[in-house]
């Protein structure tokens, strides 16, 4: 067991990064206050595949490749005492996702675990990280894809309601590979997720998407970053949420910049939100900073409503009642994302979640 | 055998800017096998009569009374009506992104009989009912009316028609916006629901040429919320020639 010490990062809540954050709600990860257990918990599910390797390694010995000014994300870096690696070997076409889940878990301290993927040239692979049970969880995740490699990457977070966990994705893009991460938040107290992207060469595609889904007192932020950096890279945000009780937030931060050596960027980025009560808040804030103007194209939108009456009405008067039509919206709505899931089980989870969630809150 | 009487019927839309009257007393009286047309020009509150029969929440009934067999249309919500035996194919049908129209056709019709159909039995009918309307089988799969073609989404209300079997039908418009085979498709649709359900159809239309494949028994005339004339199939005809400046300059 050790204790983390606050440095100079350690927010205060005035910084834009985390003035949507209930800091006292975070269980000390983002000041040293949390007491940290090294659990280990990730593990890989099914037998080792091959070209697959899974190890622990000491975290001497493995340097982040990455750059973070977010505080729990640097600890985790400083902290965790070994790396989850999960390498997937060049011209590797895996037919079955790499599927990892978190074994164990716990309230009582706080796991600091860092996780790197890495994808060899011209593979294609899926990895699954589902995230369950009760845990007090800063992460970060690398995520190297080699060069003309294809990457699909799921991660579930169905947490207790007692649980809070902070984490980064980070994916770093070489020439002509491809990114498709599908993020899935319905549980935890609170859940603040850095899904970020940045390119080291050229040709590459990051396609984000995402659902969450925030009952009352829950708290579900997503920030995305996409750092388009170098030229001819393309990137599409496409992140779904739905909202309802008294205190249920989700946060929605959509931040994409081009740099001057970005020319021919292609970017889109896309939030939407359902309000399906009173009391609940989604904030979205999708922002766009471009340094040049030889792009292909780029552009966000971004809408908070509620249950659109021309559709309740169609489908009641084809007989269904109320409360299921707008389970049919609700269902229709994340399907977009949800059906691209590749494995049908996790589908079916999901979408059985949304049911009980909607049942939950009376619709 | 059903009626659908409509009496003395007051409707106002509620908008940004206060309630404003559509309709202004209608009278009509629709039973099981009849066909009754309604022409009239555009704005003259049509689509209104059909939604506020449906019992659309944009509406709102200030006077007057639906009822079918008796029983009191505008006390039931939405999908009661549907139940009670009441079906709108609507002029702009309505898209659900997301949601399966077989999945959509399942839940409607599972609501609607009370339980589940048995599955077998039921997929056949689904296929049946499409590729008597000339409908791509892969419409199944598709999003309830998302990128429908205009036509598309018509033959899709008609397959609704078809599949849910209601007493009392009222189509509002279902023939804009199809081609001429189209045209006839969807108006056999209409007529094999009229024969196998003994079906009373309120058709609104603007013109005369769908009125050759459906035989209206009766055809009204409706100008600034309420029916102005009312007789046989001749006057179809006659509206079509003269148009309605004798109605709306009235
Ligand atoms: N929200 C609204 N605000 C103002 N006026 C409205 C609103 N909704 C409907 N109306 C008006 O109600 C009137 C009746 O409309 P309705 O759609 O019933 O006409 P219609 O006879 O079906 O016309 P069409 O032949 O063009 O389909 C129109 O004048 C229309 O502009
Ligand atoms: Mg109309």
């Amino acid at each position: 067991m050790s204790v983390l010490a606050t440095n100079y990062l350690t927010p205060t809540g005035r910084e834009e990064a985390w003035r949507f954050t209930p800091l006292n709600r975070l269980a000390g990860l983002h000041d040293g206050t949390s007491t940290s257990v090294n659990r280990k918990s990730l593990t890989l599910r099914g037998d080792v595949r091959p070209g697959v390797n899974t190890t622990r390694i000491s975290r001497e010995l493995v340097a982040s490749v990455s750059e973070s000014n977010d505080a729990i994300v640097t600890r985790v870096q400083a902290e965790a005492e070994d790396v989850f690696i999960v390498d997937i070997a060049a011209d590797t076409h895996l037919p079955e996702p790499v599927s990892l889940y978190r074994a164990t878990g716990g309230v009582d301290g706080a796991e600091l675990s860092r996780v790197r993927i890495s994808i060899g040239e011209n593979s294609t692979a899926s990895v699954i990280m589902e995230n369950s049970g009760s845990a007090i969880l800063g992460e970060d995740v690398e995520i190297l894809v080699g060069p003309g490699a294809h990457l699909t990457f799921v991660t579930l977070q169905e947490w207790t309601n007692d649980s809070v966990h902070a984490a980064r994705h980070h994916a770093i893009l070489d020439r002509d590979s491809t990114f498709k991460s599908t993020t899935v938040t319905v549980g935890g107290s609170l859940v603040r997720l850095l899904p970020t992207v940045e390119f080291s060469g050229p040709g590459s595609f990051a396609e984000l998407s995402g659902v969450y889904f925030a009952t009352a007192g829950q708290h579900l932020e997503h920030r995305i970053h996409i750092d388009h950096g170098i030229a001819h890279a393309k990137s599409r945000v496409n992140y779904k949420g739905a909202l309802s009780g008294e205190g249920a937030h989700t946060v929605w931060i959509g931040d994409v910049f081009i740099r001057s050596a970005a020319e021919g960027t292609d970017t889109y980025e896309l939030n939407r939100n359902l309000l399906l009560s009173d009391g609940a808040r989604a904030d979205s804030v999708p922002n766009l900073e471009i340094e040049t103007g030889e792009i292909i194209g780029a552009g966000h939108a971004s809408t908070t409503g509620r249950f659109d009456d021309e559709q309740l009405f169609y489908l009641m008067s084809r007989g269904i009642p109320m409360d299921e039509a707008r389970r049919l919206v609700v269902r229709g709505f994340f399907a977009e994302i949800i059906s691209h899931i590749e494995d049908e089980q996790i589908q079916d989870r999901l979408m059985g979640r949304i049911d009980s969630e909607l049942a939950k809150v009376g619709h | 055998m059903s009626t659908l009487e409509i009496r003395g019927l007051e409707v106002s839309v509620n908008t940004d800017k206060g309630a404003i009257e559509i309709l202004k007393g209608v009278d009509l009286v629709i039973r099981s096998g009849e066909t009754h047309a309604i022409m009239g020009p555009n704005g003259s509150g049509k689509s209104t009569l059909a939604y506020s029969i449906a019992g659309h929440p944009k509406y709102t009934v200030t006077g007057g009374s639906v009822t079918l067999d008796g029983l009191d249309v505008l006390a039931m919500k939405v999908d009661e009506r549907a139940k009670a035996g009441l079906f709108l194919a609507m002029q702009y049908p309505v898209e659900v992104p997301g949601v399966s129209v077989s999945n959509f056709l399942r839940t409607a019709v599972t609501a609607l009989r009370g339980d589940a159909p048995k599955l077998r039995t039921w997929v056949g009918e689904v296929k049946a009912a499409m590729n008597a309307l000339n409908m791509d089988p892969g419409f199944s799969e598709r999003s309830v009316n998302e990128g429908f073609s205009g036509g598309e989404k018509k033959r899709h209300e008609i397959m609704q028609l078809e599949l849910l079997k209601p007493k009392i039908a009222i189509l509002d418009e279902t023939d804009s916006g199809l081609d001429v085979d189209a045209l006839r498709i969807v108006s056999e649709g209409v007529n094999r629901a009229k024969v196998a359900n003994d079906l009373g159809v309120l058709l609104i239309t603007h013109y005369t040429r769908i009125l050759r494949y459906i035989k209206p028994d009766f055809v009204h005339v409706f100008a600034n919320g309420h029916i102005v004339e009312e007789g046989g199939p001749e006057l179809a005809d006659k509206l079509e020639e003269k148009g309605y400046a004798e109605y709306v300059s009235s």
